[in-house]
């Protein structure tokens, strides 16, 4: 019953100039339970204390650990190694600079995507410490959360056709950073303010549509219901652009 | 190598580091953090419960003050705490969360008309008022007089990280993420900023700064067994120890949970257990109602930790290659429960270990989950033995905690903390300017660069980076676990003693270039062992339980000669901490008295006559 895994994973450090990109294959007997985390760091600690690879969390809540299993994007720490074959090929996400084997580094294209959105409350109100909080009403409270669950792991722009070929492209975890605070009344921005961040090639009218981003993503955001609604708004957002009498 | 300047060095990007950033950020100061994750994967974003706050808006909060939330929370801590700190807390909890909802938390609402709970298996009806519509609502948690828990379903922290976060990106905090600081630089008397180094290039960095603060969470990671990320392994205390000035405080007090799951250690909530779940051992037997007849698994935390821990050692444990564990059994709840009411519960069952708990058993342990000690600091934040040196957080003593920490307390510190020193800090770096000896700069750097080159080259030693990690987390769950008693903790610091002389002769087997992982660990291990010394020595010391220390040979709480917090200095080149007392709170609003759960004798501290 209990089966010998191969794992052929990814090599190469890019600050070692004797380093080359390669594979390397461990082999690992699996026991119950066995998760991608917990293999990943037997193979460290009994095979290879140099092999790079990230983990946080651990528990599918912080997103440190996406990379690409068996040809897919996804979050190691859940992935079960029964629900794998007997041999497992692990690569680095794709799209994010490589900091060495498996470890990319995503922090700094989701800063610098949180930026680009301007991603906080735009408001002239200032903030009383005497005064009640604003009301918001509950459901609404839960939609914006749907919306904010995302983890950052970088699954979707790491399956995603166009940020293969455009690089400045925003991906679905922009667009649907935007869509959270286009949904969100406290923040007062228009359409037209949103426009002019989304409204090109960079974002909302590169997607190409192939729905792989939707299809990775491990919190299940609806990304294409997003963009979609975006599109249509700043589809609309465009139109008023081109008429003159519209555009103050 | 790089060196920066800035007025406030975060070490640590997590709500409490990122929260005193922008008091400072928006006072006009320059401010860096150094993170050793992007700051959005701080362990921040796991909590899930919620926040404290005395808002008193929903039903079951009526009535509630931050008086009563004050009497919670120092009966939680079971006197340990700082009274005045406690009250600072309770105070401004409810201002920090009101600001948390105008930067833009969705915080879940308050719903009018009626609606029915579960409190201890038993259905309720409660009626919320229409007048309340709108405002932030709370849900119960355990040790809490009224409901106060403010939440965003069950992604509190991660709702209140982003919105942290973001917050800092729109005033222009510069954060360096996968980044580790390895020492401060200080001259003695001032903290001047940190050398710290790059987990993408491996090189080393400076980092020169008016105000350093600490933030970088719990130390969970000593620990073979704990909730805490991985990333969570006491790196902001170590540093401050290895000052040989700064103390910490209270580090004897660890909390444990009683189930994480096995093998991942992923916690699973005590809901399963308020809802009726059951823990049997390995002949499926159900075993708490032997120990404890009439509140069975439903007893504090710490009771029922400590409970299976002696179970286990009977041999009653399941075997597995991840070590013993034994079982929660939540199958008789029935599919419609799980999947409404415990659902979390669910999803980690299926996706962490692929089985059903509506007809499996789930492998669970007590599990390492909160520390309540840190860099002990006093009201303000300011850290005790080095100006220019502030902690906050779980990575600080501050102490509104002492010997046990409430749920909902510890995320809610973070911000309420962060507000309170920020503004702190804000004053200092308005008072005070200090200048950078380059000297004592190029030197505190040519330390750790002769560190890393002596664990590359082999020339300390060859001992395996990991085989000694092993042995720490061999002695301290053995020694210092859940249980303690004077004759293991006694082999325990002896033990500690010897691995601490073992990780300083660690030889590296990988080639340690670049992020290199070994390294990382290697540089981190000796310090990690100076920490659970500090546990050790500590829980040695303190011969009597109180909250989440207990000591099987001095069960009763003595207030008469404990009711101090403990400090721990480290000299340069001890292979013991420093022990010395100070009282546990200076302010007496609330004294010692019953605790009203948990149960034990209490000797006084005067007399009665």
């Amino acid at each position: 019953m209990a089966r010998n895994l191969t794992f052929s994973i990814f090599r190469y450090n890019p600050q070692d100039p004797t380093s080359t990109p390669h594979t390397d294959t461990f082999v690992l007997d699996e026991t119950n339970h066995m998760t991608l985390f917990i293999a990943l760091n037997r193979i460290r600690e009994e095979q290879d204390p140099g092999l790079q690879f990230d983990f946080c969390c651990r528990a599918g809540i912080c997103g440190a650990c996406a990379m690409v299993v068996n040809g897919r994007p996804g979050l190691a720490c859940h992935t079960k190694t029964k629900d794998l074959p007997d041999n497992i090929t692990l690569m680095p996400l794709p799209f994010f600079t490589l900091v060495g084997d498996l470890s990319v580094d995503t922090g700094t294209w989701f800063r610098n995507m949180a930026q680009r959105v301007r991603s906080w409350v735009h408001t002239d109100k200032e903030f009383d410490p005497r005064a009640l909080e604003e009301r918001m009403d509950n459901a609404l409270a839960e939609e914006i959360y749907e919306l904010e669950r995302c983890i950052e792991c970088g699954c979707c722009v790491a399956a995603c056709g166009t940020a293969i070929m455009r690089p400045d492209f925003l991906g679905a975890a922009g667009l649907n950073r935007l869509a959270r605070f286009v949904l969100d009344p406290r923040d007062k921005r228009t359409e037209q303010d949103y426009f002019e961040i989304v409204g090109n090639d960079q974002g909302i009218f590169g997607c190409m549509g192939l729905l792989a981003c939707e299809d990775v993503c491990p919190k299940h955001l609806p990304l294409q219901d997003q963009l979609g609604m975006l599109r249509w708004k700043m589809g609309w957002a465009g139109i008023m652009n081109l008429l003159p009498w519209k555009r103050t | 190598m790089q060196t920066f300047q800035t007025d406030l060095l975060c070490i640590g990007a997590g709500l409490a580091g990122e929260r005193v950033a922008i008091e400072a950020a928006t006072a006009g100061f320059d401010v860096t953090c150094l993170s050793l994750v992007p700051a959005r994967r701080s362990h921040s974003s796991a909590a899930q419960g919620g926040m404290q706050a005395a808002l008193g808006n929903c039903a079951m909060g009526e009535g509630d003050s931050p008086d009563v939330h004050f009497e919670d929370t120092v009966k939680g801590s079971d006197w340990g705490c700082d009274q005045e700190v406690a009250r600072l807390f309770c105070d401004n909890a409810p201002i920090a969360m009101r600001q948390l909802a105008a930067w833009g938390v969705p915080w879940n609402r308050v719903v009018p008309g009626k609606s029915t709970y579960f409190k201890g298996g038993k259905l309720f009806e409660k009626e919320e008022l229409q007048e309340k519509e709108g405002l932030i609502t709370a849900r119960a948690f355990g040790g809490t007089a009224k409901w106060r828990t403010c939440y965003t379903s069950d992604g509190t922290g991660h709702t209140v990280l982003y919105t942290m976060d973001n917050r800092a990106v729109q005033l222009g905090v510069v954060v360096h993420d996968k980044v580790e600081a390895l020492s401060l630089i200080h001259d003695g008397e001032n903290c001047l900023g940190a050398v710290v180094r790059c987990l993408k290039t491996g090189e080393l960095r400076t980092y020169l700064a008016r105000v350093t603060l600490i933030a970088t969470g719990g130390f969970g990671r000593i620990y073979r067994e704990s909730t805490n990320a991985v990333i969570n392994d006491g790196g902001g205390l170590i540093i401050a120890l290895d000052t040989g000035l700064v103390p910490l405080g209270n580090m004897e007090a660890v909390q444990f949970h009683p189930t994480g799951i096995v093998p991942t250690d992923i916690l699973v909530t005590e809901g399963c257990r308020g809802d009726g779940g059951t823990l049997l051992d390995k002949n499926e037997h159900r075993f708490m109602p032997d120990y404890e007849p009439d509140k069975a698994e439903l007893a504090s935390r710490d009771v029922v930790s400590r409970w299976m821990t002696h179970h286990m050692r009977q041999g009653l444990g399941v075997s597995s290659p991840y070590g013993d564990h034994l079982w929660l059994d939540i199958r008789h709840l029935g599919c419609q429960h799980l999947a409404t009411k415990l659902r979390e519960v669910d999803e980690i069952c299926k996706n962490f270990l692929g089985i059903d708990p509506a007809v499996d058993l789930i492998p669970v342990r007590p599990t390492q989950h909160y520390s309540m000690g840190g860099v002990r600091t006093d009201k303000d934040g300011l850290a005790y033995g080095l100006k220019g040196l502030f902690a906050a957080g779980e990575a600080a003593c501050w102490d509104m905690h002492g010997f046990n920490r409430l749920g909902g307390n510890s995320l809610a510190e973070t911000v309420v903390a962060g507000m309170i020193i920020g503004a702190k800090v804000v004053t200092y770096l308005q008072n005070h300017h200090v200048s950078f000896p380059t000297g004592l700069v190029r030197d505190t750097t040519a330390a750790q660069q002769d560190r890393i080159k002596r664990l590359i080259s082999g020339k300390s030693g060859r001992e395996n980076v990991f085989a000694v990690r092993n042995a720490m987390y061999d002695a301290l769950m053995h020694g210092a676990g859940i249980f303690r008693n004077g004759k293991d903790l006694e082999a325990c610091v002896q033990t500690l003693q010897e691995v601490h002389a073992r990780s300083e002769k660690i030889g590296l087997r990988s080639n340690g270039r670049g992020a290199n992982p070994e390294l990382a660990l290697a540089l981190r291990l000796p310090g990690m062992v100076r920490l659970a010394l500090c546990v050790a020595q500590g829980a040695l010391q303190r011969t009597e339980s109180r909250g989440s220390h207990a000591r099987e040979d001095h069960p009763e709480r003595n207030d008469r000669d404990w009711l101090v917090r403990t400090l721990a200095t480290w000299q340069p080149g001890a292979s013991l901490p420093s022990l010395t007392f100070e009282p546990a709170s200076t302010v007496w609003s609330i004294p010692p008295g019953e605790r009203g759960y948990g149960g034990g004798k209490i000797i006084p501290a005067t007399p009665t006559a």
